[in-house]
């Protein structure tokens, strides 16, 4: 545990300096910018507010469940429109596009040592790509007969039907060449956040002195560069299906009392590929909250995390594993008994690597120097949140559970709990920890204090609720519950109760939105290293880091990113950048 | 036990061999592929994403190929040419086949000449890879158009289930398009070796970074992937 790292126990430098592209005129510096730092605050900006409009959408289908038959214009096809585009926007154009093209692209240079990404021209092209997958989303909702309202899982045949809202209009087709060019604009920023972390790290930093951070985006990045071309692949034939008239996932099918062009298709088919993307994508979202949950709780309880290569290891494993579990969104599509047990069994297995990193935050956070800052009781939210959906995930990885709550709120409830509502508290605690690194300025503490307790208390009252109305037999998926025998008196207060409580939540995120603005020019100095972090993006010349990053020369990394509260050591961290004999490093051997 | 290993900047790092090696490289720092540099790190993993769009692509066919309730259409028959008084099965697409795995050839030599900064051979041999690559891409528009003058549609066909159709257009024109843009990009590289622009350091006109040699040797990772694939697209579509 006490090994000095001896300085020369660093090699030479083997890695050439990478060319960097100096910008030449203001659109190269802040338009078509090849900084990832620029290109992460262009992806986080364009995430957000398309996550705004995301917001909105789940007021309106709030407002027309907890008060059903007031509002006129929320019709039934609206109402649908609604959920598909809430649903798409927040899983993929808001978590992925965040915390893969934003926390990555500014995260992974800065904390690997590196200058820039690999290929800084691919990673512009990277976020324009993305921007006009948006803009195509957006458009639909704009043209002839609206955006799609097959539900985010767009799934066949009613995807591409005439009772469907943009089934046989645009609406499903703008859906799917977006999702299409989203692929493919992700798929040249994860190569280079991929061999950014293999290849381009700075002398001493080896794979297991990488901050968990890292550990998390990179993990989710191969991941996602193995599942989306399952989503790639289906997008394909289902805009076939619609624009050509083929029948790779149509059967024969009457729909208003005329047969179909359509023979022979298989809608199961889109159902294995949309899953084999779809659940990698919960983890693409959750691996790098686990990365980035572990550095604040590590940097603000200042003791280092608890079993880091368990942690590391733990990732790794759920990232293999979420492959093997796909089926188990299909449980109610019908399988052979022994496909159950197999999925059901490797769901379950998925508990064990994640309830060690539990227990290891848990453990981090014992006898800790706990530091109650909004960073932190974000941290501490995420773990109640995370574990409480992670809990219901038992309840629905079972088979015979799953199928008589397949179609309840229940299921609404669990995840947005555990990739809703754990993933986003990960964000607002990741930004308030690195906008001083970002601005120069720290956020404002009372407004972050307010965002705090309303987004967590109030997030805990929209979806714990709705356990009860999903345990109740309340069916998801329905815009209208008023006459219905389940439908008590209770369950239509509770329901008046969540949409109060989602506009109250919502309310709260303009607060933080305002702060952002705010404080990039009266918020408090923060200097170079607020919050007194081992991490390289602490430790660069400049804040906000300057193009490059580190000044002349890269840091030399002598330790492991968590030595905090080391003993005998004059201050209670250790940046990583500080040779041996300032102090030992923990790091285990 | 210990060999030498030249990293792409001339240093050579002494390490150990086999398993041993391996683990050495991926607990070291800076880089886990010791004498790979970015490029071509790069292209593997693209090619190992892009592997996973075709795997699902092909496994698509699959499915609907055996879960098909109607008769699939005989591919020796479907796909057989006319000639001199004969159909002759599956002679275009061996010729096809023929032409395309040749094409590796060539670019093997070209990415050969190129380490050995042989401007001329190289550029040569890599528009000669490129000529065949088009023809591949000419005689499958050849194919295209004779199986729709057949009555062939994305929709239906005359001989069977409608996916035998769908599925051929889809693969097929994927990979034709791989095919198409390595042609271009055949093109855009010769035009850099012949120029001398790896000698002579100069600037790529979108990124402006210099390239290397190495940059054949990555457009040769490329095309010999989209051959290989195509040795899949051959074995399931035509042989099954």
């Amino acid at each position: 545990m006490v090994d000095i790292t001896p300085a020369d126990a660093v090699p030479p430098a083997e890695v050439a300096e990478v060319e960097l592209y100096h910008p030449h005129s203001w659109w190269t510096k802040y338009v078509f910018s090849q900084d990832a730092k620029v290109i992460a605050i262009q992806y986080s900006a364009t995430a957000t507010a398309i996550g705004l409009v995301a917001l909105v959408l789940s007021w309106l289908m709030r407002l027309q469940l907890g008060f059903p038959g007031t509002f006129d214009f929320i019709t039934p096809e609206a109402y649908y429109q609604f959920i598909t585009m809430h649903g798409m926007i927040m899983v993929i154009y808001l978590l992925t596009a965040l915390f893969l093209g934003g926390f990555g692209n500014y995260l992974i240079p800065l904390m690997v040592g590196a200058r820039d990404m690999v290929f800084p021209y691919v990673n512009m092209l990277s976020y324009w790509i993305y921007l006009l997958a948006v803009l195509v989303l957006v458009s639909s909702f704009f043209a002839p007969g609206g955006p799609t309202g097959a539900g985010w899982t767009l799934y066949p045949p009613q995807a591409i039907m005439t009772g469907t809202p943009g089934g046989q209009d645009w609406g499903i087709m703008l859906m799917l060449v977006s999702l299409i060019l989203f692929i493919i604009g992700f798929t040249m920023g994860g190569l280079n956040y991929v061999v950014t972390v293999l290849q381009g790290r700075t002398r001493g930093m080896t794979l297991m002195r990488l901050p968990l951070t890292v550990w998390g985006i990179f993990t989710a990045t191969v991941m996602a560069l193995l599942a989306f071309p399952a989503l790639f692949v289906a997008c394909v034939m289902m805009l076939f299906d619609r624009a050509l008239g083929t029948s790779f996932f149509m059967p024969a099918i009457v729909e208003m009392g005329e047969q179909l062009q359509h023979n022979g298709g298989s809608p199961i088919l889109f159902q294995h590929l949309f899953w084999f993307f779809g659940h990698p994508e919960v983890y693409i979202v959750a691996l790098p909250a686990f990365g980035i949950v572990s550095d604040l709780i590590s940097t603000h309880a200042r003791k280092n995390i608890f079993g880091y290569r368990m942690m590391v290891w733990a990732i790794v494993a759920i990232g293999a594993l979420s492959f093997l579990v796909w089926a188990h969104h299909m449980y109610v599509s019908g399988m052979h008994p022994y496909f159950g047990f197999f999925f059901a069994t490797t769901t379950l297995i998925i508990a064990v690597p994640t309830a060690i990193k539990v227990y290891n935050w848990v453990l981090t956070l014992w006898r800790g120097d706990i530091h109650l800052t909004i960073p932190m009781l974000f941290a501490l939210a995420f773990i109640v949140t995370f574990v409480n959906g992670g809990l219901t995930g038992l309840f629905l990885g079972n088979v015979v559970v799953d199928v008589p709550l397949s179609d309840t709120m229940f299921v609404v409830a669990h995840f947005h709990m555990v990739m809703g509502v754990a993933p986003i508290i990960v964000i607002f605690g990741a930004i308030y920890h690195w906008y001083p690194k970002v601005t120069g300025r720290m956020l404002n503490e009372t407004l972050g204090r307010f965002h705090f307790w309303v987004t967590f208390l109030g997030a805990y009252l929209i979806f714990f609720p709705m356990h009860y109305l999903g345990l109740m037999g309340v069916p998801r998926r329905y815009n209208e519950l008023t006459d219905m025998a389940i439908m008590t008196e209770s369950a239509h207060h509770l329901n008046s109760f969540i949409s109060i409580m989602a506009f109250i939540v919502g309310f709260a995120q303009m607060v933080f939105l305002f702060n952002l603005i705010w404080s990039i020019r009266h918020g408090r100095e923060a200097g170079g290293n607020p919050w007194r972090a081992t991490t390289l993006e602490w430790q660069t010349p400049e804040t906000p880091p300057a193009h490059g990053n580190f000044g002349k020369e890269l840091p030399i990394v002598y330790r492991w990113a968590y030595d905090y509260s080391v003993p005998g050591a004059k201050e209670d961290f250790i940046p990583q950048n500080v040779p041996g004999s300032f102090g030992p490093s923990r790091e285990p051997a | 036990m210990t060999e030498a290993t030249v990293t792409h900047i001339g240093q050579a790092a002494p390490r150990p061999a086999g398993l041993q090696g391996i683990a050495a490289d991926w607990s070291s720092d800076q880089r886990a592929f010791k004498n790979v540099s970015w490029g071509k790190a790069m292209m593997w993993i693209f090619l190992l994403s892009d592997t996973f769009i075709f795997g699902c692509f092909l496994l698509s066919y699959m499915t609907a190929r055996i879960s098909t309730r109607v008769p699939w259409p005989n591919p020796s028959e479907v796909f057989a040419l006319h000639i001199g008084g004969s159909d002759i099965p599956l002679i275009l697409i061996a010729i096809m086949t023929f032409v395309l795995i040749s094409s590796s050839g060539t670019m093997a030599m070209a990415v050969n000449f190129g380490y050995r900064r042989d401007r001329r051979k190289t550029a040569i041999l890599m528009l000669l890879t490129a000529a065949l690559g088009a023809t591949f891409v000419g005689m499958q528009a050849f194919e295209w158009t004779k199986l729709i003058t057949e009555g062939v549609r994305p929709w239906g066909n005359p001989w069977g289930a409608a996916q035998f159709g769908s599925s051929f257009f889809m693969i097929t024109g994927f990979h034709g398009t791989h095919v198409t843009i390595g042609v271009i990009f055949l093109i855009i590289v010769a035009r850099k070796v012949w120029r001398g622009d790896f000698d002579i350091g100069r600037r790529g006109f979108f990124t402006s970074r210099t390239g290397r040699y190495e940059n054949v040797e990555i457009m040769g990772l490329y095309w010999h992937f989209v051959d290989l694939v195509w040795v899949f697209i051959f074995a399931f579509f035509y042989l099954w």
